[in-house]
């Protein structure tokens, strides 16, 4: 593999104009293929802005965003996006919003109409594995948070994305509703290895999940360490009562408590 | 324990099911009293008919003329649903450019509310000018009176997407004409039949001054000639029939509004599924 899957060179990110917000700034980072990272910061470093530069919602200001080896230049069709609310549309059943990206991405909707069964049983199986046997036909506000969730995991999940975008999924959630999701999306990950960028704030989230977890600086944001997440998987919460894992925790706090002061942390190799 | 829950249970639901009835019956009994309080205040005080006929009096000019009447009220019924239906059509065509591109709101909004401050009474001779006497007038009057509703509500529904739910289709590389067929217009949708409501009864208003202003058909004619025979309870006879005109329509409206858009209101006896 000579070049990375997702390739962020030198980009810089303002908002408002030439005296706006710098929300980025000299941020570089490189993911493989197959590859699932987390990224980690403080709030308000500009975690989002580096989704949605990826994800082609906005321009960047300066510098390179390459996915799949091309510039991105506008929103991609290969990309899965979910967000830390669901985001479901109420007037559409669960079946139908986990269907909503097969009516948009080009090479789904010409065929959806002719092989809807097929679609919809994949859409089934979807929600079986996330564990929403049987509410294909409810609507949105007849769920839980946690179950709106779900959805929108299975939403972003459905056209077989080769990159997967997450942008707190989990935050709004309870705690064991959010463990159980962990669980699920390492079970998802595991099955189909797609290329996946986690931005979250919780470290545990970050380090149970991740091969690699980046801790971005205080705004403007860029990269400011790295740590590669060594513990087999599948993980389970035994994995996160490990002292290694506590260290691993503890070590990324630091960087980020540092980050908060706006200290400069030695980048730890992996 | 249990027996003394389940007594409580059903207290409940009695209550519930007596809350409902009363709701149901509720807008008759208004009615009914308001009428019967109507007759009796004419009686006891002796209005004369000339100024306010008691309802039986109306009721007595209904069934004397109930011919004319059923004629020109029907002719006003598709008077104004022809406008409406235009309204409805142009409304939702301008709300959705307006909703879906800042730049045609900021070029038409103006314009559009100088349009709608304008009485309509005063645009009436200058229909008949164009059109001539006849249904025109007031098919027109009806449309421009209750197209403006519609506009403003279906522009506010596709407006107001939230900027999330946007990005979940431009992700996905959407074109801006599946954002508004896929999101825009479903999300629409309460704001459009919550206008139809308002659209429908002011399209009743809009028929009605056209027909009074240019005498030639309809319900608003007729209560112009019984008032210049000085018929009064012949004038309130073609009022309440236009009232129940609109209230008719009103039900429609709301009924479809029910049928198409129960997500918005979340129907609140369905039981939330638990877990999570």
């Amino acid at each position: 593999m000579s070049r990375a899957f997702v390739q962020i060179d030198n980009v810089a990110m303002r908002y408002g104009g030439v005296e706006g917000t710098l929300a980025l700034e000299g941020c570089s980072l490189e993911v493989q293929e197959g590859e699932f990272v987390a990224v980690v910061g403080p709030s308000g470093c500009g975690k989002s802005t580096l989704m949605r530069l990826v994800s082609g919602l906005w321009p960047a200001t300066d510098g390179n965003v390459l996915v799949a080896e091309r510039e991105v230049d506008g929103p991609l069709s290969l990309v899965g996006m979910a967000f830390q609310n669901p985001t479901l549309l109420p007037w559409r059943r669960i079946l139908d919003n986990v269907m909503l990206p097969l009516e948009v991405v080009p090479a789904h909707r010409k065929r959806l109409r002719s092989e809807r069964a097929k679609y919809e049983a994949k859409a089934l199986e979807l929600l079986k594995l996330v564990g929403l046997d049987g509410f294909g036909g409810k609507f949105p506000y007849q769920l839980s948070g946690g179950m709106q969730q779900r959805t929108s995991l299975c939403r972003a999940l459905i056209h077989e994305p080769p990159l997967l975008m997450l942008d707190e999924p989990f935050s709004a959630l309870d705690v064991f509703t959010r463990e159980d999701l962990w669980a699920v999306l390492q079970q998802v990950w595991m099955a189909r290895k797609p290329t996946v960028i986690l931005v979250t704030h919780d470290l545990r989230e970050a380090a149970y999940l991740a091969d690699r977890v980046l801790v971005m600086s205080a705004r403007p944001g860029r990269i400011i360490a790295e740590r590669r997440v060594p513990f087999p998987r599948p993980r389970t919460m035994e994995t996160t009562f490990l002292p290694e894992f506590t260290e691993l925790v503890a070590d990324l706090r630091s960087y980020i408590a540092a980050a908060r002061k706006g200290e400069e942390v030695e980048n730890v190799p992996a | 324990m249990s027996q003394r829950s389940n007594a409580r249970l059903e207290a409940m639901a009695a209550a519930a099911r007596r809350h409902r009835r009363l709701q149901a019956w509720l807008p008759w009994i208004v009615i009914a009293s308001t009428f019967l309080l109507w007759e009796a205040a004419v009686e006891v005080l002796g209005v004369s008919t000339f100024i306010l006929p008691a309802p039986t009096d109306v009721w007595a000019a209904a069934v004397r003329w109930w011919k004319p009447l059923l004629d020109d009220s029907l002719q006003t019924l598709i008077t104004t649903l022809i406008g409406f239906g235009l309204a409805v059509v142009a409304g939702l065509l301008l709300g959705v450019a307006i909703g879906s591109s800042t730049l045609v709101y900021k070029g038409l909004y103006p314009l559009l509310i100088a349009f709608n401050s304008i009485p309509k009474v005063a645009v009436v001779p200058v229909l008949i000018v164009w059109f001539g006497i006849g249904v025109w007038p007031a098919i027109i009057t009806a449309f421009l009176i209750s197209f403006f509703p519609i506009v403003v509500n279906v522009a506010t529904g596709i407006a107001t997407v939230e900027p999330e739910l946007r990005d979940v289709l431009r992700a996905l590389g959407a074109k801006p004409s599946d954002i508004i067929r896929k999101v825009g217009l479903p999300r629409a949708m309460p704001y459009f039949f919550a206008s139809l409501k308002v659209a429908i009864t002011v399209a009743f208003v809009g028929s009605i001054i056209a027909e009074s202003v240019a005498p030639n058909a309809g319900i608003g004619r007729l209560m112009m000639v019984a008032s210049s025979r000085f018929d009064v309870p012949l004038v309130f006879a073609g009022l309440i029939v236009t009232g129940i005109m609109g209230i008719a329509l009103y039900w429609i409206a709301e009924w479809i509004e029910r049928r198409t858009t129960g997500w918005a209101t979340r129907g609140q006896d369905q039981n939330l599924a638990t877990g999570g």
